[in-house]
């Protein structure tokens, strides 16, 4: 499977990525080469094996229903780019 | 409508996200209160902060399986959680976590009344995710204010088939999900409060075409009435575009309940890229056997079951048991009340009259008055001892609902109990006949109705409190012997 630099455009698209035209190549060149060593795999046979989720051995990792305290407000909105009303202020999105 | 009903037949698919009551959110330890400061609920694993890693809340994965055995669904057995990839502010990661291939109930279905008859609408599945924050649009809607407090919140998302044919349908099967949420106890299920929320998929169909036409998704439907009515305008739109030679654009479209219509909000040709995959923070989870056993022992009788034991055990109507059983307390009231009471019929008279009247009128819920089921039971004791009339009992049960008083206590108090002593009514009746020529003249003259302002008098004089059947019978003797 090769990736072609309109896939680039899309996936950078969807990841809000601005890419240059030289960028797109180069991305589509490297990712076609990852796909292609992954693809090694579709070698293998596979009837019979359920798809894996998670590489470990682990299942049902679960905490009971406890409130603990939250963080302070002023630690919340540290990193915040700009505040209003105890609230993240951000551009608005409108879908 | 009527071009609907004859025409096209319609198609409605209900997506239905239920809050589930938890102490704590699904991924961390933050409580989920409603209505607190907002962000003040919110910690690194909930904002998204880097390097952090979600724990997942037992109780959450337990209240999801029991809601989904109570939809009659199938447990998977191997379940997981998936990431959900979209920017939007509400949303710290970036993702939601959800299920996407696994859901951890699929197949069920709610039986609903349909005209008398019994509707079975299918469960495509059940799932677990978490809610995300909620956005405030300030300055003209140039800014957003995000509170993230909701931001974890479980949720689980029941998609139903599309085998719902109205709007009217589409109500009722979102209103016996309400109810069996309730029952489960697993939500509070309040649309005001955000903690049932509901979109629709919507279609019509030339009748007897078996192809679905193309649906429009419906949303901000926030009340049980705005559902219908907002499935309606979108059922009345469709066919106007239809009967015009258009076709549906298919699209996302908001319901505005000021403007009553519904308003197209972006176009979905360019669908969605969510690219799900699986969460490597969370292993997968197993169901066994023994665990849904426990957890599905925690179901009580639910609505349909309760209903059905209604009408046979205590042989009530299907209309009575239908309203009764729609809310759990309400039902637990009636069975309470039968611990005082063998008249079951009373005790549903009362619930639905002068119980739900009163709630309805005030605007209030069951919790916000002081009714408990004893209480009810002995005050229909009272009217059936003759202690006190019917008409007196409404005046006893507000008290009731007002202070929380037992019954017995306000008859006192108040000095209601029923005269049934024929020779103190026999005195007061004498006296009204005797300053009422008129009215008597009127009943000899063959005026039967003027027996009834006699009564009333004779009521007023003793303050609502004689009995009445021993009223009538002892003015009729006196007006007979005249």
């Amino acid at each position: 499977m090769s990736i072609s630099k309109q896939d680039v455009e899309h996936v950078a698209n969807l990841a809000r990525l601005e890419l240059t035209d030289a960028e797109k190549e180069q991305f589509a060149e490297q990712l076609s080469a990852i796909l292609k060593y992954a693809e090694q795999l579709s070698e293998l046979n596979t009837d019979g094996i359920e798809p894996t989720s998670h590489p470990m051995p682990l299942l049902n990792v679960m905490r009971e229903d406890e409130a603990r305290p939250s963080w302070p407000l002023e630690e919340v909105l540290k990193n915040a780019p700009d505040e209003e009303d105890g609230q993240f202020k951000v551009p608005a999105v409108l879908e | 409508m009527t071009a609907t009903e004859t025409k096209y037949e319609t198609v409605i698919g209900l997506e239905v996200h239920v809050e589930l009551h938890t102490k704590s959110k699904i991924f961390c330890g933050c409580a989920t209160s409603f209505g607190a400061p907002p962000n003040t609920h919110t910690c690194p694993v909930c904002l998204g902060h880097p390097g952090v890693l979600p724990v997942l809340n037992r109780q959450a994965v337990e209240y999801a399986m029991k809601a989904a055995m109570a939809l009659n669904c199938e447990i998977a057995e191997h379940t997981k959680f998936d990431r959900k990839n979209y920017f939007y502010p509400d949303s710290p990661k970036a993702y939601q976590i959800s299920q996407y291939d696994k859901p951890i109930g699929a197949r069920g279905y709610i039986d609903i009344e349909v005209n008398g008859e019994t509707k079975r609408i299918g469960i495509t599945r059940v799932h677990l995710e978490e809610d995300a924050g909620k956005l405030t649009h300030v300055d003209g809607g140039s800014v957003s204010l995000v509170d993230l407090n909701r931001c974890g919140t479980p949720l689980i998302e029941i998609v139903s088939e599309p085998d719902l044919r109205s709007p009217e349908e589409a109500r009722l099967y979102l209103e016996k999900l309400r109810a069996i949420m309730l029952y489960c106890d697993v939500s509070d299920v309040k649309m005001e409060e955000g903690s049932l929320r509901c979109d629709a998929n919507i279609s019509l169909r030339p009748r007897g075409q078996q192809e679905f036409g193309t649906k429009t998704e419906l949303k901000n439907m926030n009340s049980f009435r705005g559902v219908q009515k907002g499935l309606e305008y979108e059922e009345w739109r469709q066919a106007d575009v239809l009967d015009s030679g258009g076709r549906i654009v298919q699209e996302t479209r908001r319901w505005d309940e000021a403007q009553g219509k519904t308003i197209s909000m972006r176009s979905k040709e360019e669908a969605h890229d969510y690219r799900y995959f699986p969460d490597p923070d969370l292993v997968s989870l197993h169901t066994d056997k023994a665990w849904t056993d426990r957890v599905k022992a925690g179901i009580p009788e639910l609505p349909d079951a309760r209903k059905a034991r209604y009408t046979s055990e205590y042989g009530l109507p299907g209309y009575d048991a239908e309203v009764i059983t729609a809310s759990k307390k309400l039902a637990d009231l009636f069975e309470d009340s039968l611990k005082s009471t063998k008249d079951a019929k009373a005790v549903s008279n009362w619930i639905m009259g002068d119980l739900l009247g009163y709630l309805n009128a005030n605007n209030l819920e069951l919790d916000d008055v002081k009714l408990s089921g004893a209480a009810l039971g002995a005050m229909i004791g009272l009217i059936e001892q003759g202690t006190i009339s019917n008409k007196i009992a409404k005046t006893v049960f507000k008290t009731m609902l007002e202070t929380g008083k037992s019954p017995q206590q306000i008859v006192e108090e108040q000095g209601l109990v029923q005269i049934s002593d024929e020779g103190a009514i026999k005195e007061v009746v004498a006296r009204i006949v005797a300053n009422n020529p008129q009215s008597v003249a009127d009943y000899k003259a063959g005026k039967e109705k003027a027996i009834g302002f006699l009564v009333g008098q004779v009521m007023k004089e003793t303050k609502g409190k004689a009995n009445p059947g021993l009223v009538n019978q002892l003015l009729i003797e006196v007006l007979k012997a005249q």
